[in-house]
């Protein structure tokens, strides 16, 4: 069994008379990347906080590394690299001093080229923080997080904020991580991250953990049917079977994952007996985007 | 690395961001200097009766006023606003998420501000020695005005980050800060001398509160008899509200923003 680096039981923090976090337990391995997703106002940051070492808990247990970050010892932050949400850098530092100072407060560190490197900021190391770009900050921000060579990584949504290019190259640092053995903590609000990264994610709703597992199969993923999609032309012969006509004129049929690659040759082969265009053809998996909204019932782009 | 390397490390890299941030480096720098030319050029040729009777020339006594002034400014004015800058900006909440102790971070940056406390003082000292004919003192005078700018400057620092728990935010800080100190440089002899002819009022309020005592230990220290009495008991007074800042600060200092 592999070693547990974070444990959490039955965890609870309340703001006043608001239960932000209503009682979630999970564990997360040495090595894998575990993605916590969830809308704004879920209960993540506050988790992620907890884990950290910066908010008490009103109750349960946490365990990270061994030990209680309730307690903020020494030993611990020795060994944690923590990525906040937003970001905070001396603005007047160049980016190598930035990193040779936290790199300073840490028994172990990496060297400084190699840490620049990592998070692709080889180019502006000697540049200050207050020139650098948001996207770049952002990746120094995780260059400071890795300076004391850290076993377990916290990363508090780190691409919110990014263009799409940007959030590429941050998925590129982060599987570079797990590349030299690094176990992550991610949290974020888009499903193509959690997707890309995350070895296992726990989806948060409302305080409480609402489905758990690989992204592939989260909450039956892997058992929910495929669509197929497709347009006929004008005046063409309809297959038999199942199928709907939507508002757009489309048809559409949903069938079970295992039949999907009959019905598609049926289909492919029916099409070719009469002559007919099988136009705009789709095969869809139900996406994880799919999945979380019907699980958390947000709305898209939170 | 031990608390002290720590720190002495800390203070380094605190250093090489101040010179690099213009505008700390300016109001720090060049306004005990420019005050003390200023108040000099309009008033210096003057002279203030002492609550002695003796006379005094107004332009020397500047020397020290702008002396204390310097210490204020590096160690309560500049330190409370740029650490709330900090707490602000998140650097505070990132530092605390490090092995670094946050009281060796605390301590880097007031050893700073006292660093540059020194620096400030013994440039209005050469100015007023070469100027306005300020003697620079020796033997235990010497010792005795080192002992109040040390001793002043750390705790107007203790003073600096107790009043940051004060402040709601950066943009606030700036205000908060003069606020609480201009009023009390008008009534404590700083910018204008506090003679045998000021209000009763000024005198008993100025009296409650540190910059008063720091200004007539300096003064006492610094020019001594027969002019000026020095006492242990106004640096006493001083140290008293840098160990209240000192309190206050380790139960309200928040290393996080607050939004």
């Amino acid at each position: 069994m592999p070693e547990r680096v974070i444990e959490v039981a039955d965890l609870r923090k309340s703001y006043g008379d608001v239960e932000a976090v209503k009682g979630i337990s999970f564990e997360v391995s040495r090595g894998e990347v575990f993605a916590m997703l969830g809308p704004n106002g879920a209960g993540k940051t506050t988790t992620t906080e907890i884990l950290e070492g910066y908010r008490q808990r009103t109750g349960g247990t946490v365990s990270v590394l061994g030990h209680d970050p309730a307690k903020r010892e020494r030993a611990l932050k020795q060994r944690v690299g923590i990525v906040l949400q937003s970001t905070g850098i001396d603005p007047f530092l160049s980016v190598t001093e930035t990193i040779e100072m936290y790199a300073g407060y840490y028994p172990s560190r990496r060297p400084t080229g190699e840490v620049i490197e990592v998070v692709g900021l080889a180019e502006k190391k000697d540049t200050r923080v207050n020139k650098l770009s948001g996207g770049q900050q952002r990746r120094l921000d995780v260059g400071i997080a890795l300076a004391g060579d850290p076993e377990l990584l916290f990363l508090d949504e780190p691409t919110t904020g990014f263009d799409p290019n940007a959030r590429r190259n941050a998925w590129e640092v982060v599987k570079n991580l797990v590349a030299i053995g690094k176990t992550v903590f991610l949290t974020t609000h888009f499903m193509d991250e959690a997707q890309y990264l995350a070895d296992r994610v726990v989806v948060i709703a409302d305080g409480l953990i609402v489905a758990e597992g690989p992204p592939s199969s989260l909450a039956g993923r892997d058992q929910m049917r495929t669509r197929i999609r497709f347009r006929l032309p004008e005046g063409a012969p309809q297959p038999n079977g199942d199928i709907r006509r939507r508002d757009d004129g489309s048809l559409e049929v949903d069938v079970d994952a295992a039949a999907a690659t009959k019905v598609v040759y049926d289909l492919t082969g029916w099409a070719l007996y009469y002559g007919v265009t099988l136009e705009s053809l789709e095969i869809t998996q139900p996406t994880l985007e799919d999945v979380y909204l019907q699980l958390t019932g947000a709305e898209v782009g939170t | 690395m031990n608390d002290v390397a720590l720190t002495a490390r800390q203070v380094k890299y605190t250093n090489t961001a101040f010179w690099r941030n213009p505008q700390a480096a300016f109001f720090t720098f060049a306004f005990p200097l420019m005050f003390l030319v200023i108040f000099t050029s309009l008033l210096g040729k003057g002279t203030v009766t002492l609550s002695s009777g003796l006379e005094f020339n107004q332009s020397t006594y500047y020397v020290a006023g702008m002396s204390a002034f310097a210490i204020i400014t590096a160690c309560y004015t500049n330190l409370a606003i740029s650490v709330t800058f900090q707490r602000d900006q998140g650097i505070l909440k990132r530092t605390r998420g490090t092995p670094l102790p946050g009281y060796d971070y605390l301590a880097a940056r007031v050893t700073h501000a006292m660093l540059m406390a020194v620096i400030l003082v013994s440039l209005c000292s050469a100015f007023g020695a070469i100027f306005y004919s300020a003697k620079i003192p020796t033997g235990v005078a010497l010792l005795q005005t080192i002992a109040v700018v040390l001793i002043g400057a750390g705790s107007f620092a203790a003073l600096g980050l107790a009043i940051t728990a004060l402040i709601p935010n950066a943009e606030a800080a700036p205000a908060v800060v003069n606020a609480t100190i201009l009023p009390l440089l008008f009534i404590s002899g700083v910018f204008i001398p506090i003679g045998a002819n000021a209000p009763r009022w000024v005198d008993v309020v100025g009296r409650i509160f540190p910059v008063r005592h720091l200004v007539d230990a300096y003064l006492g220290a610094y020019y001594g008899q027969p002019l000026f009495d020095f006492s242990w008991r106004d640096v006493g007074v001083v140290a008293l509200w840098g160990i209240a800042g000192i309190i206050f600060a380790a139960r309200r200092f928040s290393w996080e923003p607050r939004r």
